[in-house]
C-alpha cells in the first residue's frame, strides 16, 4: 500500500470514530396533531428520542396499537454494535499501520458484512416492533394493519407518516467505506504502475493480487 | 474491478443521499394549514363594525361549567352564560339570589363540567325558546332562557353518575334525556367494586322540559351496567324513539381503556319512550326513594329557590315488553346521530374502521320479525345485518360525531386522523375531506341535528390547539374552526379561540333570537321583597343580628349612600335594585372585604349581597360597572361599630328621595 492509501485508510478509521457520537439512523413521525413531529434517533449503542420526551411520548402513543415499549436496554444488538464498530476502527488503524493490501481487502470485507448485518438487524427490529403486536391488549385494532416503519423512505401508519432515513453517523460510515475503497483503488493502481515499470513478466514483490492485463483499466499516468 | 466497485458504491451512496434529500424536501413542503384557506376567506367572515352576524352559536364551556355564546361567521365571543359554576364577573352563585341554583343533594356544588348544549325544538326544528345543557360530574341539567341569556332552572338527576348522554331533546321538547355515563349501584350503596356485573346499573332519565319551573324526572329506565355515552331522539318516522350509545358492554370496572375496548360490537339502545310512558301510566314503574334537588329562579322576584325531591319512578324493561331494543354497533360507539329525514341512525365507533348506519325502517321490521340475536337482562338484541343500512368505508380514523346539511350529506368528525369527512347518505361514499387543526371532537352545523339544518356553516370543535395562536405558557386557549359547507367542497374560513373546552355546540339564525331579547326588567313587575322602586324606599332595618339594607342604584349614586349603626357580629344583607329602565344601563355593587363577589344589576333587577363585617371602621362600597360620566362618584360608606355600640341605625336620605317622600 502506498503512503497515501495508508493515510486514506487511517482517515477512514478515524472518521468512523465520529459514528460513536452521532445518530446512525433517524425515524421521523409526523401527524396532524404533531406538526412539529416526533422522532427516534438510532445510535450505535442506544435508541433515543429526537426531542427531549419523544421516546416516552412515542411509547405512550404506541400502547394504543399494542406495540411493545421501545426500551434501549432490551435491544441486545445495541450492546454488540459499539464493539463491532470499535473493532472496525482498530482494524482500520492496524491496516493503515501494517500497510498490507490483503488486510485492507479483508477489512473492507468485514466492514461491508457488518454494515449489511447491521441493516438486516435494524430491518428485523422494525419488523418485530411493527408486527409483533400484543393484540390481546391493543386498543386500536385495524385488520391487516402493521406498523413497521420503512427501512428507508416514508410510510403511512394510521395518522402518522413515518419517514426513515440514514443520519449523519451512517453518512460518516459511508464516507469512511468509500475512503477505504479508494485506498484500495490507489494501492492497486500504484501496484500496477510498479508492474508496468518493471516490465510485463515481473510481478510486484509486495503485492499478491493477480495481474491485471486489460488495457482498458490501465491508469492514464503513473505516479 | 475494484475501481468499478468503488464507483458503484459512490453512486449508491450518492443515490441514497439524493433520496433522503428528496424526502426531506417532501416533508418540508407538506401542505401548510394556512394554505388550506382558499379564495377570499377574510371577506366571508368579515362583519363590519356595527353590523350583526348571521348566527348565534352556543358552545359548551366544558370544565368551565358554562356556556359561551359566539356570533358566526365572525367567531366573535359575545357572552358567557354562567350555568354550573360560580361566576364572580356578575355574582352568579355568590349572591343570595342565585346561590340556590347550585344546590344539590350533595350540598352546594359550585362547579361542573358542561358538555352538550341543546336548543329546544318545536316540530323537530330549533325554536329559540331555551337552551339546555348538562352538568357531567354531579349529574344535572340546566335550562337557559334565551330571551334573557340566563340560567333559570337546574335539575339534579338521581341514580346517575356522569350525566354525559344529556340533555338531548324530543322534537317537541316534551322530554330531554340524561343517561348515566358511569353505571353505579342503584340505589347507590356500599358494595365491593368487583361486584360490578351483579350490582351496577345504568339509568336513562326522561325529564319533562316544556314547562319552565317544572322540570322533573318523569321516569327512569333501568338498564344493564354499561357506560351510556350519547343520545339523540328520532324524528319524522322515528319520532317517539330515543337512541343511546353504549360502550363497556364488557362491563369492565378497571383499566377501561383496555378492558372496555375488547368487544367487536357494543350496542345502541333504542327506546320506545311512548311505550315507556304507557307502562308508567299503567303503574309498571316502581317509585323508589331518591334524593335530588330542583332549583328554579323566579324572574319576577329574581330569587332562586331549591326544592328537595325524595322519590323517582324507575321502570324495569322486564316489566314493559318492547320498550327497549339493542342494536349491535361497532366499536365503542360515541355519537349517535339521526339524519333530518329520521330514517338513518348514524353511529360513530371511536375505534371502528367504518361508520355504520342503521335504518329505522329496517329496525322496525327486525322487531316485527323478531330478528333477535339473544338478549341482555330480557332486552332483545337485534341482528346487526337486520338493521344495518350501510357502512361508510375508509372514512378516516376515530369517528366521533355526525351532523347533516339538509342536502343529503353527512359530516363526520375524525379525532385521530384530525379531519372532517363529508359523505353521502344512501350511497355512503366519501365526498370530501377537510384537515382540522387539531383533533376535532364534536362538530356543529346550525340545526344540523334537527329536521331542518341551516347548512351553510360548520363549526369544528377541536381538542388540541398547540401552535394555532400565540403561545401562552403550558395552558392554551381551546379552539374552533369555521368551515363553509355551502358548496361541493368544504372551505376553511376561520380559526377562533374558545373559553373552556368546547364539547358540543348549537347554532341558530340570529333572526330567531334577536328580536325577543329582554332589554330591561320592568320595575312594576319586580316582586323581590327587598326591591325599591324609588329612591325614597331605601333604608336600613335590624332584626336581631341581621341588618337589611334596601338600596336604589341610579346614575350616578346609591340611595342611601351613608349607613351607620352596623355592629361587628352583624350579618348585613344589601338588597340593591337598579331602578334604571333603559337598555344597557347596568350598575354594579361591591363592598370592601366582602368574602363572596360583587353584584351586577341589570336595569330593573334586584340582587342581594351578604356581608359580614369583621372589625369596627368605615367601609366604602361603589359601583363596579362604568355606568355614566360620574361613575367614579357612585359610592358610599358603611360605618361599623363594636358589638353593643350605641350608634343608632341610620341610612341617609338623598335630596331626590326627600322630594319623592314629600310628594307622597
Amino acid at each position: 500500500m502506498t503512503r497515501i492509501a495508508r493515510a486514506f485508510t487511517a482517515l477512514a478509521a478515524l472518521l468512523m470514530i465520529g459514528a460513536f457520537a452521532v445518530p446512525l439512523w433517524q425515524i421521523r413521525l409526523l401527524a396532524p396533531q404533531y406538526p412539529e413531529g416526533l422522532g427516534l434517533l438510532i445510535h450505535v449503542n442506544t435508541v433515543r428520542g429526537a426531542g427531549r420526551n419523544d421516546l416516552t411520548n412515542i411509547n405512550s402513543l404506541n400502547h394504543y396499537i399494542g406495540m411493545k415499549a421501545i426500551d434501549p436496554a432490551a435491544i441486545p444488538v445495541l450492546r454488540i454494535m459499539p464493539w463491532v464498530l470499535g473493532a472496525l476502527v482498530v482494524g482500520g488503524l492496524m491496516v493503515a499501520l501494517v500497510g498490507r493490501r490483503k488486510l485492507l481487502v479483508a477489512w473492507l470485507g468485514a466492514y461491508a458484512t457488518a454494515a449489511a448485518l447491521g441493516l438486516i438487524e435494524f430491518w428485523k427490529w422494525e419488523r418485530d416492533y411493527g408486527r409483533n403486536l400484543d393484540l390481546e391488549n391493543a386498543i386500536i385494532k385495524v385488520p391487516g394493519m402493521s406498523y413497521e416503519p420503512p427501512l428507508i423512505g416514508a410510510k403511512q401508519l394510521l395518522n402518522f407518516t413515518a419517514i426513515s432515513l440514514p443520519a449523519l453517523g451512517t453518512i460518516l460510515l459511508g464516507v469512511a467505506f468509500l475512503l477505504g475503497a479508494h485506498a484500495l483503488f490507489l494501492s492497486m493502481r500504484a501496484a500496477r504502475a510498479a508492474r508496468m515499470e518493471q516490465g510485463p513478466t515481473s510481478s510486484a514483490a509486495n503485492d499478491a493480487t493477480p495481474k491485471v492485463t486489460s488495457p482498458r483499466l490501465q491508469p492514464a499516468g503513473g505516479r | 474491478m475494484a475501481s468499478n466497485i468503488s464507483r458503484k458504491l459512490a453512486i449508491g451512496v450518492g443515490a441514497a443521499v439524493a433520496a433522503s434529500a428528496t424526502l426531506y424536501a417532501c416533508t418540508a413542503t407538506g401542505v401548510k394549514s394556512s394554505n388550506l384557506v382558499t379564495g377570499d376567506a377574510a371577506s366571508a367572515v368579515y362583519v363590519p363594525p356595527g353590523s350583526h352576524d348571521e348566527y348565534y352559536a352556543f358552545l359548551s364551556g366544558g370544565y368551565s361549567g358554562q356556556v359561551t355564546v359566539y356570533a358566526l361567521p365572525s367567531g366573535r365571543a359575545i357572552k358567557q352564560i354562567p350555568v354550573f359554576s360560580q361566576f364572580p364577573e356578575n355574582g352568579y352563585g355568590y349572591d343570595e339570589n342565585t346561590k340556590a341554583m347550585l344546590q344539590t343533594s350533595y350540598g352546594f356544588v359550585p362547579w361542573d363540567d358542561s358538555h352538550h348544549p341543546e336548543l329546544s325544538q318545536t316540530d323537530g326544528i330549533p325554536d329559540g325558546r331555551w337552551l339546555f345543557i348538562n352538568g357531567n360530574n354531579t349529574p344535572r341539567v340546566a335550562r337557559i332562557d334565551l330571551s334573557l341569556f340566563e340560567t333559570t332552572e337546574i335539575l339534579e338527576l338521581p341514580n346517575a353518575a356522569g350525566g354525559h348522554a344529556s340533555p338531548f331533546t324530543t322534537p317537541d321538547t316534551k322530554y330531554i334525556v340524561s343517561a348515566t355515563r358511569f353505571s353505579v349501584p342503584v340505589p347507590n350503596t356500599d358494595v365491593p367494586i368487583d361486584t360490578y356485573k351483579k350490582n351496577f346499573k345504568g339509568v336513562l332519565s326522561f325529564i319533562t322540559a316544556d314547562q319552565p319551573g317544572k322540570m322533573d324526572v318523569a321516569f327512569q329506565i333501568l338498564m344493564p351496567g354499561y357506560n351510556y355515552d350519547l343520545a339523540h331522539a328520532g324524528k319524522g318516522p322515528s319520532d317517539g324513539w330515543f337512541f343511546f350509545t353504549t360502550y363497556n358492554t364488557e362491563q369492565a370496572y378497571e383499566k377501561l381503556e383496555l378492558n372496555a375496548s375488547k368487544n367487536d360490537k357494543d350496542v345502541i339502545a333504542a327506546v320506545d319512550y311512548r311505550r315507556a310512558e304507557a307502562c308508567v301510566k299503567d303503574g309498571k314503574a316502581k317509585s323508589v326513594p331518591a334524593k335530588y334537588t330542583h332549583n328554579y329562579k323566579d324572574e319576577s322576584t329574581h330569587i332562586a329557590s331549591s326544592e328537595r325531591k325524595t322519590s323517582v319512578k324507575v321502570l324495569d324493561p322486564r316489566d314493559c315488553e318492547g320498550v327497549v331494543y339493542l342494536l349491535p354497533t361497532p366499536k365503542s360507539p360515541h355519537g349517535v346521530d339521526i339524519d333530518p329525514s329520521g330514517e338513518y341512525i348514524v353511529a360513530s365507533g371511536k375505534l371502528a374502521t367504518v361508520i355504520p348506519v342503521h335504518s329505522f325502517s329496517k329496525m322496525k321490521k327486525a322487531i316485527a320479525d323478531k330478528a333477535y340475536d339473544g338478549d341482555v337482562d330480557g332486552i332483545p338484541i337485534l341482528k346487526y345485518t337486520a338493521t344495518i343500512a350501510g357502512e361508510v368505508q375508509k372514512p378516516g380514523l376515530g369517528p366521533l360525531h355526525t351532523e347533516f346539511d339538509g342536502k343529503g350529506n353527512a359530516y363526520t368528525s375524525m379525532f385521530i386522523s384530525s379531519e372532517i369527512v363529508k359523505w353521502k347518505l344512501g350511497t355512503w361514499e366519501v365526498l370530501d375531506r377537510m384537515p382540522i387543526y387539531y383533533s376535532v371532537g364534536h362538530l356543529m352545523i346550525p340545526g344540523g341535528d334537527s329536521k331542518q339544518p341551516w347548512g351553510k356553516y360548520l363549526v369544528s370543535l377541536n381538542k388540541i390547539t398547540k401552535d394555532r395562536y400565540l403561545p401562552t405558557g403550558p395552558e392554551l386557549a381551546q379552539s374552533a374552526q369555521l368551515i363553509d359547507i355551502s358548496g361541493d367542497k368544504m372551505k376553511m374560513l376561520l380559526d377562533f379561540p374558545t373559553i373552556g373546552e368546547p364539547h358540543y355546540a348549537q347554532g341558530i339564525p340570529a333572526s330567531v333570537l334577536k328580536d325577543k331579547q329582554v332589554k330591561y326588567y320592568p320595575l312594576s313587575e319586580n316582586k323581590n321583597p327587598g326591591a325599591v322602586k324609588a329612591e325614597s324606599e331605601g333604608g336600613i332595618t335590624r332584626t336581631g343580628k341581621r341588618v337589611d339594607v334596601k338600596m336604589a342604584a341610579i346614575r350616578s349614586h346609591f340611595a342611601p349612600d351613608n349607613l351607620e349603626g352596623v355592629q361587628v357580629g352583624d350579618t348585613v344583607y344589601f338588597h340593591v335594585t337598579n331602578i334604571e329602565q333603559d337598555w344597557d344601563i347596568v350598575h354594579g355593587f361591591a363592598v370592601l372585604g366582602a368574602n363572596n363577589a360583587e353584584l351586577i344589576l341589570a336595569p330593573g333587577a334586584t340582587r342581594t349581597l351578604k356581608w359580614i363585617p369583621q372589625a369596627p371602621g368605615v367601609y366604602p362600597f361603589y359601583c363596579t360597572d362604568f355606568c355614566s360620566a360620574l361613575h367614579q362618584e357612585m359610592q358610599g360608606y358603611v360605618r361599623v361599630s363594636p358589638a353593643g355600640s350605641s350608634v343608632p341605625l341610620m341610612a341617609n336620605v338623598s335630596k331626590k328621595a326627600r322630594a319623592q317622600m314629600s310628594q307622597q
